[in-house]
């Protein structure tokens, strides 16, 4: 059903669809609402359980203990909390559950900032989680409800990352599937094992050194097939809503020469400013990276390869290269194309379609670039008070 | 050996030491609590010695996550259970005092304030045992402990432990329980009464490592029941708001007869130790007088709450107490 409604609430409401039978919450801005939605549910007898958890750390772990009973989980977070939940994120993928999130991406502190970058979800590529990207609400609800059918076919959790105020706090029209609609694409959840006192097992024992590495070597390449599974998704996704998603997202990079890379709603602007571009004859592109872990090394390196690709992102590694550029180039070692990196846009800042067409210009002189994002803000705009 | 063994819901064949009081816990926990049951266990000792890949001592459900969730994991279960209609499985957490009274603390008092439907058992040796004896806030005042160590200027550890029992109860949960190791009918009774009960349920029962608080592992059951019978460690519950001491002879040993035993005490000089003795008569005397006032609470309280059996028989009758 298409709601116009703001991103956090469209949100909670595919959860709400998806049946989940634990949730946990925890507020936090730009998630709050998101939480708040899910409590409103659970008061009005619409969903089963809610656990008003203290801590974000308390959230993923009450999860831990649904999932391994065989329950479907949910919660949603972002910043802080995210980085509250790290030793949480290690465990739950170390364990298979099929835990599924919402991140509401916030940069993280200190300086203390609620506002958008991508540092909270990309400083937890490590942590064995599927991360998937939305551009826009549309494309967050429709990840919501195939991450669900991603993390219960490969027992890996799943977090779908969605850019805090811009799309959190965004009202556009969103189509909503109901519950009758999303069980046409989403079967029910049958965890291979589950904490039964008919058939009593021991979950998240300790491996000796004789058996650790095998553990982790199973979820490493377990991450890898999972691409597969991922593309799978977004097909069957397609043939029954009618959007199809792959692990990235293509715009007009075909015939391109200049190639944006990025992550989250900041492409949406990329887009637009390639449909400017374009309209003045040059041969520019966009391409949305929207499933960063499992890592899309093989689509990047046949799409973008002979191009001149600029990486944009909105996350740093202090003291070393981008994050997201540092594993572009990896991917396109030996392939004719020019790298180059644009970081920043961070706490609150994104980049704008002016911006955008800005570094396009930049690129078309052919060398590889390394520079800051710097979109200036208007000051009464970044001492906005929020919820 | 094997029948007897064949016995027990948590088997023979884990690494515990010899003597280790916390593993005869675990025996009481599962045996006591029977086979519908779901373990959640905190990292620590009693982790490592169960459940190492590929063997586990558990013949019951068990879950291990990290040291400092095992509250919010049991939360998630047993919301899982509810939700799935299984009103009968007992969720339980069987967590050590360093995940308990201090690296868990927030996650167990957001648990028990939520009154989440589950048994939490502490296994309290009074120290970090798996990492190599560390001082906890458990660890009773005086004890030495690789961080609070006896050294010239400071003398073990220089504060007296939580009381964890209280800070549990001030939750409002409708039981919470001090049991000993050595005390085994009590600490099984207070397991079942748990077992009865709906809603958040916390018991923590003393059972001294041997290798930490260092005595030779075939005198645990001694030393945990002389940390009872010297007033080192109380026997009590909590139930519905009502205080109960469950062990109190009138005559209590000395609490050098107790520390003697142990290396851990060895370092206190006669003034320490009597300065030890007096917070012990102190604490009884407050239990005493936490005794009394319950009883008094408990007669106005019935007296409040109990309609009267029959109608006044006279207009001159005195009128029961308004609720």
């Amino acid at each position: 059903m298409i709601k116009t409604t703001n991103g956090a609430t469209a949100l909670a409401e595919t959860a709400k669809n998806c049946e989940p039978e634990v949730v946990a919450g925890y507020p936090i801005t730009p998630t709050t609402h998101v939480v708040e939605e899910m409590n409103r549910y659970y008061a009005n007898g619409e969903t089963k359980s809610f656990i008003a958890v203290e801590s974000e750390f308390s959230a993923l772990s009450a999860l831990i203990g649904g999932a391994a009973a065989g329950a479907r989980t949910f919660t949603a977070t972002g910043s802080q909390g995210l980085l509250l939940m790290h030793e949480v994120l290690f465990c739950s993928s170390g364990m298979r559950l099929p835990i599924v999130m919402v991140v509401g991406n916030r940069s993280v502190s200190a300086p203390l900032s609620i506002w958008n970058d991508e540092q909270d979800s990309v400083s937890q590529r490590d942590t064995g989680w599927i991360q998937l990207y939305a551009k826009n609400n549309q494309e967050a609800s429709d990840a919501l409800i195939q991450a669900y059918f991603i993390a219960e076919k490969t027992f890996i959790p799943v977090m779908v990352c969605v850019d805090g105020h811009f799309l959190t706090h965004t009202t556009e029209q969103v189509d909503i599937p109901s519950k009758d609609e999303i069980k046409r694409f989403l079967p029910p959840f049958k965890p291979m094992v589950t904490l039964d006192p008919d058939q009593p097992l021991s979950m998240g024992v300790y491996a000796a050194p004789a058996y650790y590495q095998e553990f982790r070597m199973d979820l490493h390449s377990d991450l890898e097939k999972s691409a597969a599974v991922i593309s799978d998704a977004g097909k069957r996704f397609g043939q029954v809503f009618g959007r199809s998603y792959g692990l990235v997202e293509e715009y007009h990079v075909k015939d391109a020469k200049e190639v944006l890379v990025g992550l989250g709603s900041a492409m949406e602007n990329v887009k637009a400013a390639v449909d400017e571009m374009r309209k003045q004859g040059k041969k520019v592109g966009a391409l949305h990276v929207r499933v960063l872990r499992p890592f899309p090394r093989e689509e990047l390196r046949r799409i973008l390869s002979g191009k001149h690709v600029g990486v944009i992102d909105r996350a740093l590694s202090p003291g070393a290269q981008p994050p997201l550029f540092t594993e572009i180039v990896e991917a396109l070692q030996g392939t004719s194309s020019t790298v180059s990196s644009f970081f920043g846009a961070l706490g609150g800042r994104t980049l704008k379609i002016q911006e955008s067409k800005q570094l396009f210009e930049k690129m078309s002189k052919g060398k590889a670039l390394k520079e800051w994002i710097t979109v200036t803000v208007e000051k009464n705009e970044a001492e906005i008070e929020t919820c | 050996m094997s029948q007897q063994s064949e016995m027990h819901l948590f088997a023979p064949g884990h690494s515990g030491c010899p003597g280790c009081a916390p593993s005869t816990v675990l025996i009481h926990v599962v045996d006591t609590l029977g086979k519908d049951i779901i373990v959640v266990n905190a990292t620590g000792c009693m982790e490592i010695t169960s459940s190492q890949y590929p063997h586990s001592a558990w013949r019951v459900p068990y879950i291990h996550s990290l040291f400092e969730n095992a509250p919010a994991v049991a939360s998630g279960i047993s919301a899982a259970l509810k939700a799935k209609g299984n009103h009968h499985t007992k969720v339980v957490v069987i967590a050590g005092d360093g995940s308990t009274y201090d690296i868990a603390f927030g996650s167990l008092s957001g648990m028990l304030e939520r009154g989440d439907d589950v048994i939490y058992c502490c296994y309290d040796n009074e120290l970090y045992a798996n990492t190599g004896v560390q001082k906890s806030g458990a660890t009773p005042i005086g004890a030495a402990t690789t961080t609070s160590q006896a050294g010239k200027v400071h003398h073990g550890k220089e504060k007296e432990r939580k009381p964890i029992v209280e800070i549990a109860a001030a939750h409002n949960i409708p039981y919470a329980a001090s049991a000993s190791i050595a005390f085994v009918a009590d600490f099984q009774a207070k397991l079942k009464k748990a077992a009865q009960i709906s809603g958040s349920k916390f018991i923590t029962v003393n059972a001294p490592c041997a290798l930490g608080a260092g005595f030779d592992g075939s005198i645990s059951m001694k030393v945990a029941r002389l940390a009872v019978q010297s007033r080192m460690w109380f026997l009590f519950e909590y139930e519905n708001g009502f205080f109960k001491l469950n062990f109190n002879p009138k005559v209590a040993k000395p609490v050098a007869e107790y520390m003697q035993l142990q290396k851990r005490f060895r370092h206190l000089t006669p003034e320490e130790i009597e300065k030890i003795q007096k917070l012990c008569d102190h604490h009884y005397i407050e239990m005493l007088e936490r005794q009394k006032a319950s009883d008094a609470k408990k007669i106005v309280f019935d007296a409040v709450t109990q309609p009267p059996s029959t109608p006044p028989a006279s207009p001159s009758a005195p009128a029961a107490p308004k609720t």
